[in-house]
């Protein structure tokens, strides 16, 4: 193990590998990527693959509208197949009050770039005629949406930072951090300690605990969200199907054209849990067979869970924390950290070695929640 | 011929040895990559030649190399029975 490193990522999820992976492009590889256990444990590696710019605030769109433009490179860049696609989103309405939410948020999207546009009913049925057009009132359908395959990506990016020199340390838990009078010091892990002068916290559902180690209290809780997939079918469904009110998202995955999917229980408790339940089989086909009757015939094959790093305005936290020199963070991304992980990787990267972004990322510090300057992030499924 | 490993997912030997010399030395990830053992046998024809190859390839254990963790339904259900609906057999 390396003795020392410019910069230590705890976390080798999505966020932690892209933000090596920009490091390493702009000239600085030695960095250290500590991985507790297997790349894309916590949730990149269980997540539903989807990636969307149809999003309710402003950061997030213009984070999700910059990230697609590097999306469509990524695979060539990385040079491993990730299977990206752009069959796009549609977001589902089934209530006048949806609609007019819709609505809004085209408008909002429209005005920064992303192309979505308001679909009626019928339009929808003449697109995908498997879609309860009795239930779905109409929709938005932004046709640079799409998807890719999680772990692919996953390993895309560790073996592309292993050719540039950085080195990823799984299985490798971090007990502690060295902290002299704000300044970062070193991590203390299970196989050694590592010195450094800039941390990042990546560490997802982890990173209250990472931030403890060095005596910051986050408002990040983790919950647990379960998904499925169905036997593989002919491929026919390619965009991503979701609804805001039923908290539900279903698409065919590529190439294995499975049907994978998931809905969001309320009742759910915050914790560690990633264990499967029978309950959530019912509660997800129950209201998937409204939006889409004929899938009622096709069987479900697994169940998993992993879990979302939620935060009090279902937004991300990303930046330097006040009083501390250089404790980076780039954490809670409520269940959509994979979609905006390009963009989001390119901007703490530029953050660790210029000092400033290209594009403002003050609004999304942890300071906010001490300020008050909260807005909500309301689009959210899962 | 290509030998299968997992014949639901069509995962052949070649492809699983690829992976682990280009360093997925991880159980856990090689399913993820490759999907193999999630297929409608959830494993009960794969899992043990995979843990085999691993073994041999890294020099692990099968013990050390471990097993895919194994989900629920143990054999595929149809989504209008979990829904909850009555099912009249459709000939």
């Amino acid at each position: 193990m390396k003795r020392s490193a410019e910069v230590v990522i705890v976390g080798g999820g999505i966020s932690g590998l892209t933000i090596a992976y920009h490091l390493a492009k702009m000239g600085h590889t030695d960095v250290v990527v500590v991985e507790r256990r297997y790349l894309g444990y916590g949730a990149t590696g269980r997540c539903g693959g989807g990636i969307r710019q149809q999003w309710s605030t402003e950061e997030n769109i213009v984070l999700a509208r910059e990230s697609v433009r590097m999306w469509e490179r990524l695979e060539e860049e990385l040079g491993y197949p990730i299977y990206y696609r752009q069959g796009g989103y549609l977001v589902t309405a089934t209530t006048e009050e949806e609609v007019r939410d819709i609505k809004r948020n085209i408008k909002l999207q429209n005005s920064l770039g992303v192309p979505s546009r308001w679909m009626e009913a019928d339009e929808i049925k003449e697109e995908w005629p498997w879609i309860n057009t009795d239930f779905v009132i109409g929709g938005s359908f932004c046709p640079t949406d799409g998807k890719v395959m999680p772990p692919r990506v996953v390993w895309a990016y560790a073996r592309k930072l292993r050719e540039m020199g950085v080195r990823i340390y799984d299985f490798t838990e971090v007990r502690g951090v060295k902290v002299e009078e704000g300044k970062i010091r070193g991590v203390i892990t299970d196989k050694g300690e590592i010195e450094t002068g800039i941390l990042v916290n990546a560490a997802g559902a982890w990173s209250r605990e990472i931030a403890r180690m060095v005596g910051v209290e986050l408002p990040n809780t983790p919950y647990r969200h379960e998904i499925a997939v169905t036997e593989p079918l002919k491929y026919f469904l390619e965009p991503m199907v979701i609804n805001f009110r039923y908290g539900i998202y279903f698409t065919q995955t590529w190439p294995r054209t499975e049907i994978v999917g998931g809905i969001g229980n309320p009742e759910e408790k915050p914790g560690y849990n990633m264990r499967a339940s029978p309950g959530f089989l019912n509660m997800y086909t129950k209201v998937l067979i409204r939006f889409m009757p004929c899938l009622r015939h096709v069987k479900i094959e697994r169940q998993w869970a992993g879990l979302y790093d939620v935060t009090p305005d279902a937004r991300p936290i990303l930046g330097d924390v006040d009083g501390y020199d250089r404790f980076i963070q780039a954490h809670g991304y409520s269940g959509h950290g994979l979609m905006i992980s390009p963009m989001v990787g390119k901007l703490i990267a530029e953050l660790i070695v210029d000092g400033k972004t290209s594009l403002p990322i003050d609004s999304l510090n942890l300071r906010r929640f001490e300020e008050g300057k909260v807005i909500r992030e309301a689009n959210v499924v899962g | 011929m290509p030998r299968f490993v997992c014949r639901c997912m069509d995962v052949t030997e070649e492809e699983v040895i690829e992976l682990i010399r280009d360093g997925v030395r991880d159980i856990q990830l090689l399913k993820r990559l490759t999907r193999v053992g999630t297929g409608p046998c959830q494993g009960k024809a794969c899992l043990e030649i995979l843990v085999k190859i691993l073994a041999r390839e890294t020099g692990l254990t099968p013990d050390e190399v471990g097993l895919i963790t194994l989900r629920q339904p143990v054999d595929p259900v149809r989504i209008g029975t979990l829904a909850g609906e009555v099912h009249e057999e459709e000939c």
